[in-house]
């Protein structure tokens, strides 16, 4: 599966990551180069296996639906870039 | 000091031979003189240290403490570590105090030992020589042009110079075995689930663990008794109880059945990094040990897998570094897309990019089931070779990596630098333990001998691996490097 120049501003936006022109060339290239790695794995007979999200075939555990964290908005919000009144700011999203 | 080990240390501190406050400005001074020329530590946290070391001597002095107690060592600074700078080795974190510690990090804690230190790393663990760092290349002690191999290779440096007796450090593709065989010290991936993933930034959340870095697999035992366990707060922790490590390092290894995988011996393997590990092998019969021929048939296709299934949990991972809630945020951000955008292309570096354009793309529309869904049905078929080699024998036996530590700068394009990890990379994908230990030098360069175990199997690696130290004398050897700083 080639890759071309749209399938990487495809996923920069997405990923929202801002790229240049430049270094979108040179991702395409590095990409392709990996992707073509990755394209062995096409060549592997998986029919009738399942796919192993979990190197131990773990199930997510459940808990108890009971309130076990205290109220700590202060200290987690001292490593933002800007707060105000317990709210994080951001640039206006509603005109 | 370079001489010592945590097994040593914690001896000299128990019969008040040393106390931890000497130990540790010993040790902040080995750091001050060699870290000019390494780069191996991000932050060095003297004060903290050495308040740390005041409380584990009264606390020795009043008959309270254990085996690590007044033991200094480092962690990687991918451990979330309260009140102190944790970086991930990104510009992304530079400005991140983590307002709360990894469960690892509480478990030495209560364990008494000392950090000095959050080590030098591959930008969020995504490399094989630690030059992603944005705090620059860290060099091996062995060589000062070559690399320590990664992503921790700020810990094994660090561990290799003697500037701290141990190390933590995290694996998702052999990044604590890696560095460890570059800079000829122990270093033990354990099994996935084994220890707490809680408060350690992510990269790939299926692959990732944390394991000790040190001089001795004696070591990393008594390491492993501190920091193994279940964790509430980490869902894929494992819930089984922790054996006595250090209690079974000494059993005889008489009808050990050991496996060479014959994908582990083929093209691409350097010849003195072969030899070392055959002659490694030959110890192992000494002792008692029978050898076989094995296979692992999906091992070529392990690569492929690992780059479809580790990036696309690290797009996913690193999508809530969004300029927001921590990290870096961008100057003058014209509305919250530009916010996001700007702050996240300024705060990665390329390899990180790179990755989460790969995992973004193969977990895209259209791609998904080629991509995602195919390299999972491979990755239980390259467990599934493992279960299989393991019906027949105990442990398998191969190198850590293809060549001793290739110099800074050599690997030129991402590709050729994703090929280092080719021995590494499938213990990750199918969860089981690891130990690479030193077993040679080729022109001056250490040889990594890799041990690889069934589920849960830390304990028999532990004692295989010291049953060779006790052997041979490879883990004892020190570069110059360590003997210089006085």
């Amino acid at each position: 599966m080639a890759l071309e120049q749209t399938h990487v501003r495809r996923a920069a936006h997405l990923a929202r990551l801002d790229v240049s022109d430049d270094q979108a060339s040179d991702f395409v290239d590095d990409l392709s180069q990996i992707l073509a790695m990755v394209d062995q794995l096409q060549s592997v007979d998986t029919e009738g296996v399942d796919p192993l999200y979990h190197p131990l075939d773990a199930t997510q555990r459940l808990r108890a639906d009971e309130v076990t964290e205290a109220d700590q908005r202060e200290r987690f919000q001292r490593c933002a870039p800007a707060v105000e009144d317990g709210l994080y700011l951001v640039p206006r999203v509603v005109e | 000091m370079s001489d010592h080990t945590v097994t040593s240390l914690a001896a000299a501190l128990k019969n008040g031979d040393a106390s931890s406050r000497e130990l540790t400005s010993d040790y902040l001074k080995r750091i001050e003189r060699a870290e000019p020329t390494l780069n191996s530590f991000i932050s060095v946290t003297a004060e903290q240290a050495l308040a740390g070391a005041d409380a584990a001597d009264k606390a020795r002095a009043e008959g309270r403490g254990g085996y690590l107690t007044g033991v200094p060592l480092a962690l990687k600074d991918n451990f979330c570590t309260q009140g102190v700078k944790t970086t991930c080795g990104s510009k992304m974190l530079d400005n991140f105090i983590a307002p709360y510690s990894a469960t690892l990090v509480e478990k030495l804690d209560a364990a008494g030992s000392i950090s000095l230190g959050k080590t030098n790393m591959d930008e969020f663990a995504m490399g094989s020589s630690s030059e992603s760092s944005f705090y620059g290349a860290i060099k091996n002690p062995w060589d000062l042009s070559a690399v320590p191999g990664g992503s921790s290779g700020g810990s094994a440096a660090a561990v290799a110079a003697g500037l701290v007796p141990a190390a933590m450090g995290t694996d998702t593709g052999g990044s604590i075995r890696q560095p460890a065989a570059f800079c000829g010290i122990t270093g033990l991936k354990p099994t996935y689930g084994r220890v707490s993933r809680y408060g350690i930034i992510a990269y790939a959340s299926s692959l990732d663990q944390a394991g000790p870095m040190a001089r001795t697999a004696e070591d990393c035992a008594h390491l492993m008794t501190a920091i193994a366990g279940h964790d509430a707060r980490d869902s894929t922790s494992a819930d089984r109880a922790v054996p006595d490590y250090a209690g079974e390092l000494d059993a005889p290894l008489a009808g050990l059945k050991i496996g060479l995988p014959q994908e582990y011996f083929g093209d691409g393997l350097d010849p003195e990094v072969e030899s070392a590990v055959r002659d490694a092998v030959k110890v192992f019969e000494a002792l008692g040990a029978t050898v076989r021929d094995v296979s692992l048939p999906h091992t070529r296709y392990a690569t492929s897998a690992y780059y479809v299934i580790a990036p696309a949990e690290a797009s996913s991972n690193l999508s809530r570094f969004d300029g927001v809630r921590f990290g870096h945020r961008c100057d003058t951000p014209d509305d919250l897309l530009d916010l996001y955008q700007r702050s996240r292309a300024e705060g990665f570096g390329d390899e990180v990019k790179r990755r989460i354009l790969i995992g973004t793309h193969t977990l895209s529309e259209g791609f998904f089931d080629a991509y995602y869904t195919k390299a999972q049905r491979v990755r239980r078929l390259i467990r599934q070779d493992f279960l299989d080699a393991y019906n027949e024998v105990d442990v398998l036996m191969g190198p850590t990596s293809p060549t001793p530590a290739f110099n800074l700068g050599a690997q030129k394009d991402p590709l050729s630098m994703y090929l280092q990890d080719i021995y590494t990379i499938a213990v990750n994908l199918a969860g089981i333990p690891a130990i690479s230990v030193p077993a040679g030098l080729s022109n001056g360069r250490p040889v990594g001998l890799q041990i690889l175990g069934s589920h849960f199997a830390e304990a028999q690696l532990l004692n295989v691996a010291h049953r060779f130290q006790q052997a041979t004398d490879w883990h004892q050897q020190r570069p110059a490097f360590a003997k210089e700083i006085v």
